[in-house]
């Protein structure tokens, strides 16, 4: 600690220098932040989801629908013990850009067979009573200030029939598993059922269903494509965690595009640093042969080096990361729930943080050892 | 007492013997120091003269174990210099030895305190222990005044007093000084060789300067001149070379 104020005080020669170094990290831990955010919350959907449970679509597309009668055929298949289903309404709540997943949803099965997402009970209750009851995600309902018993007009863009469905608001989930969705917004299979036009009727978007066994998951999701099959609505069955990776994949390789743009970053911060510090270090040169003469240790003189770097990239990732953590959230709104929940993890910021001080390290080694290895007199040579 | 005529053990408090230093230079040997000899006791202040390339420096250099002679050895206070490893000799430097340069060489992001105190951050004392040994060695240099002054804000004469500060605030057993008053006008480099006359005389000092200024070296206790690679008291240069010649 006695070092410090040498250290300190070269830290700060060259003032303009240290801002511009110290703003290339910020600049770079901001982006790796915002990427790895990105990164996780299109990956989270697979991370979170149950392993016991199985999602059945259309073979054709998640848009084409399936047949209502193919729930009883499918509960009927071995090892599955609760099954519900889900029909995406997209309809536009006051403005388009106000974007949340609204699904009609089968109140007798939904908490059985999605158990995390917690109504409590008095208000489940009012939502069975109610044919127009709808319940809304927390995040969704704090997004748009609604409370309970709040009307909810939602205009259809999809189903035709009356131009606007009106709502009420009997109840909020919240998700138990951290970072769950809770923007969703569910109203009642059977005001679906009464409003669409015949041609929708009967008709699901999707199976979600329950099975007693993880390890039986493809024995049975082969059992539900194999029931299906050569009929009109052929299926197409797979893990909840496989649905979700999969629907990530519909964007294209993300994990690779952020690794990809991360490790340039990365590298050309350790060119722009390592740049720095061999100029830092080449101009006092005379200055470190001096501290040498006086009996500084060669030992002692990489470590000042290393220390100089180290605290730029500390400080710099350090001020990236506030940065992240206050820039994130206000992005996460303004995104309007286009992405699912933007969450800036204690795993990100030790693993951005980490990376900062590795570079820091490697950037200030070249130059450290090239000072820890100059000649005393060579060095005095140059004052 | 100087001499630089012994080949024996002494009890010398620096013991210079055999010494050569050869430099390669494009493929030519330039023989820099052949085989000098040089006592000095504790207390003595020597001044070394020469022209350009005589290896004053050089010798200096090698007396403050900045760098290995190619012969011959050197011992001080019991220690043998030349057989030391790099690291030995940083530790036996950061102890022994007190550098003052032509161009002070004082850290420029630093205060006066904190260039002084620089060498004292090497050893085991307190913090307020070394507050309150640069303090004095700022007092004997005249500079209490400036030690919160960053260099740039002292004159050339005022920074060397600081330099000469650091050399002895952990009281080393000897002080080399490689042109010390090179860059000063004759003012300060009066002012500074009354500071180093005064750390021989009143502190007991051991002194040994490098010097171009024939009015700064006769102020010390002995002049020496380099030339040939050998040393030779002031005045009988010509019969060196003559015996040389022989």
């Amino acid at each position: 600690m006695k070092f410090r104020g040498l250290i300190f005080a070269n830290l700060f020669r060259k003032k303009i220098r240290l801002i511009l170094t110290v703003g290339s990290f910020a600049v770079a831990l901001f982006l790796f932040s915002f990427l790895a955010v990105v990164k996780g919350a299109f990956g989270r959907g697979a991370d979170i989801a149950g392993a016991d449970r199985l999602i059945t679509i259309n073979r054709t597309s998640i848009i084409q629908p399936l047949p209502l009668n193919y729930r009883d055929k499918i509960l009927r298949i071995p090892g599955v013990v609760a099954i519900t289903h889900n029909n995406w309404f997209g309809g536009v709540y006051q403005d388009e850009k106000n974007f949340f997943p609204q699904f009609a949803i089968d109140p007798q099965n939904q908490r059985i067979v999605l158990p995390e997402l917690k109504v409590p009970d008095d208000q489940w209750a009012n939502f069975l009573k109610d044919r127009q009851g709808a319940i809304a995600g927390a995040k969704t309902a704090a997004r748009f200030g609604w409370k309970i018993g709040d009307k909810i007009p939602i205009k259809t863009t999809i189903f035709g029939g009356a131009n606007t469905w009106d709502f009420n608001l009997v109840g909020i989930y919240h998700s138990e598993k951290a970072g769950g969705d809770e923007s969703q917004f569910w109203f009642q299979w059977d005001a679906f059922e009464e409003g669409v036009p015949k041609t929708f009727k009967d008709r699901v978007g999707w199976y979600v269903f329950k099975i007693q066994n993880p390890d039986d998951a493809p024995r049975i999701a082969k059992a539900v494509d194999d029931l299906f099959s050569n009929s009109d609505f052929e299926t197409k069955t797979e893990t909840e965690s496989a649905f979700a990776a999969g629907w990530v994949k519909q964007f294209g390789n993300i994990e690779f595009l952020i690794l990809s743009i991360g490790g340039v970053v990365f590298f050309t911060l350790l060119l722009v640093t390592g740049n720095t510090m061999a100029i830092s270090v080449r101009e006092r040169i005379g200055e470190l042969g001096t501290l040498k003469a006086i009996g500084f240790s060669d030992r002692a003189i990489l470590s000042f080096v290393l220390a100089e770097s180290l605290l730029i990239s500390l400080i710099g990732g350090l001020m990236g990361l506030g940065l992240a953590a206050l820039a994130i959230p206000v992005l996460a709104n303004a995104l309007n729930g286009l992405l699912p929940e933007l969450i800036l993890s204690p795993a990100i910021l030790s693993i951005g943080l980490g990376t900062a001080l590795l570079v820091g390290l490697v950037s200030g080694l070249l130059p450290g050892i090239g000072a820890m290895r100059m000649r005393v007199v060579n060095a005095l040579r140059r004052v | 007492m100087v001499r630089v005529d012994s080949t024996g053990r002494s009890n010398s408090l620096i013991q210079v013997r055999g010494l050569d230093k050869t430099y390669k230079r494009g493929g030519e040997e330039i023989h820099v120091l052949q085989g000098l000899n040089l006592d000095v006791d504790k207390g003595d202040f020597v001044a070394f003269m020469g022209p350009s390339g005589s290896g004053k420096t050089t010798l200096l250099n090698l007396l403050g174990g900045l760098d290995v002679p190619t012969r011959g050895s050197i011992s001080v206070a019991g220690d043998e210099v030349t057989n030391m490893s790099a690291a030995k000799l940083t530790q036996w430097r950061a102890r022994h030895v007190g550098f003052i340069f032509q161009m002070y060489n004082l850290i420029p992001v630093l205060t006066a305190f904190q260039n002084v105190e620089l060498p004292l951050l090497l050893t085991k004392l307190s913090k307020s222990e070394r507050r309150r040994h640069v303090e004095t060695a700022l007092g004997v240099v005249g500079l209490s005044e400036r030690m919160n002054h960053y260099p740039r804000q002292l004159s050339g004469g005022q920074e060397q007093r600081v330099a000469i500060a650091r050399a002895i605030v952990a009281d080393p057993t000897f002080l080399l000084c490689d042109e010390p008053t090179g860059d000063l006008d004759r003012k300060s480099a009066d002012e500074i060789m009354n500071l180093i006359i005064r750390l021989v005389k009143e502190f007991g000092k051991t002194v040994l300067m490098v010097t171009h200024d024939p009015v700064v070296a006769k102020l010390a206790d002995l002049e020496l001149h380099l030339e040939k690679g050998l040393l030779v008291e002031a005045g009988q240069q010509q019969n060196a070379y003559a015996g040389g010649a022989a």
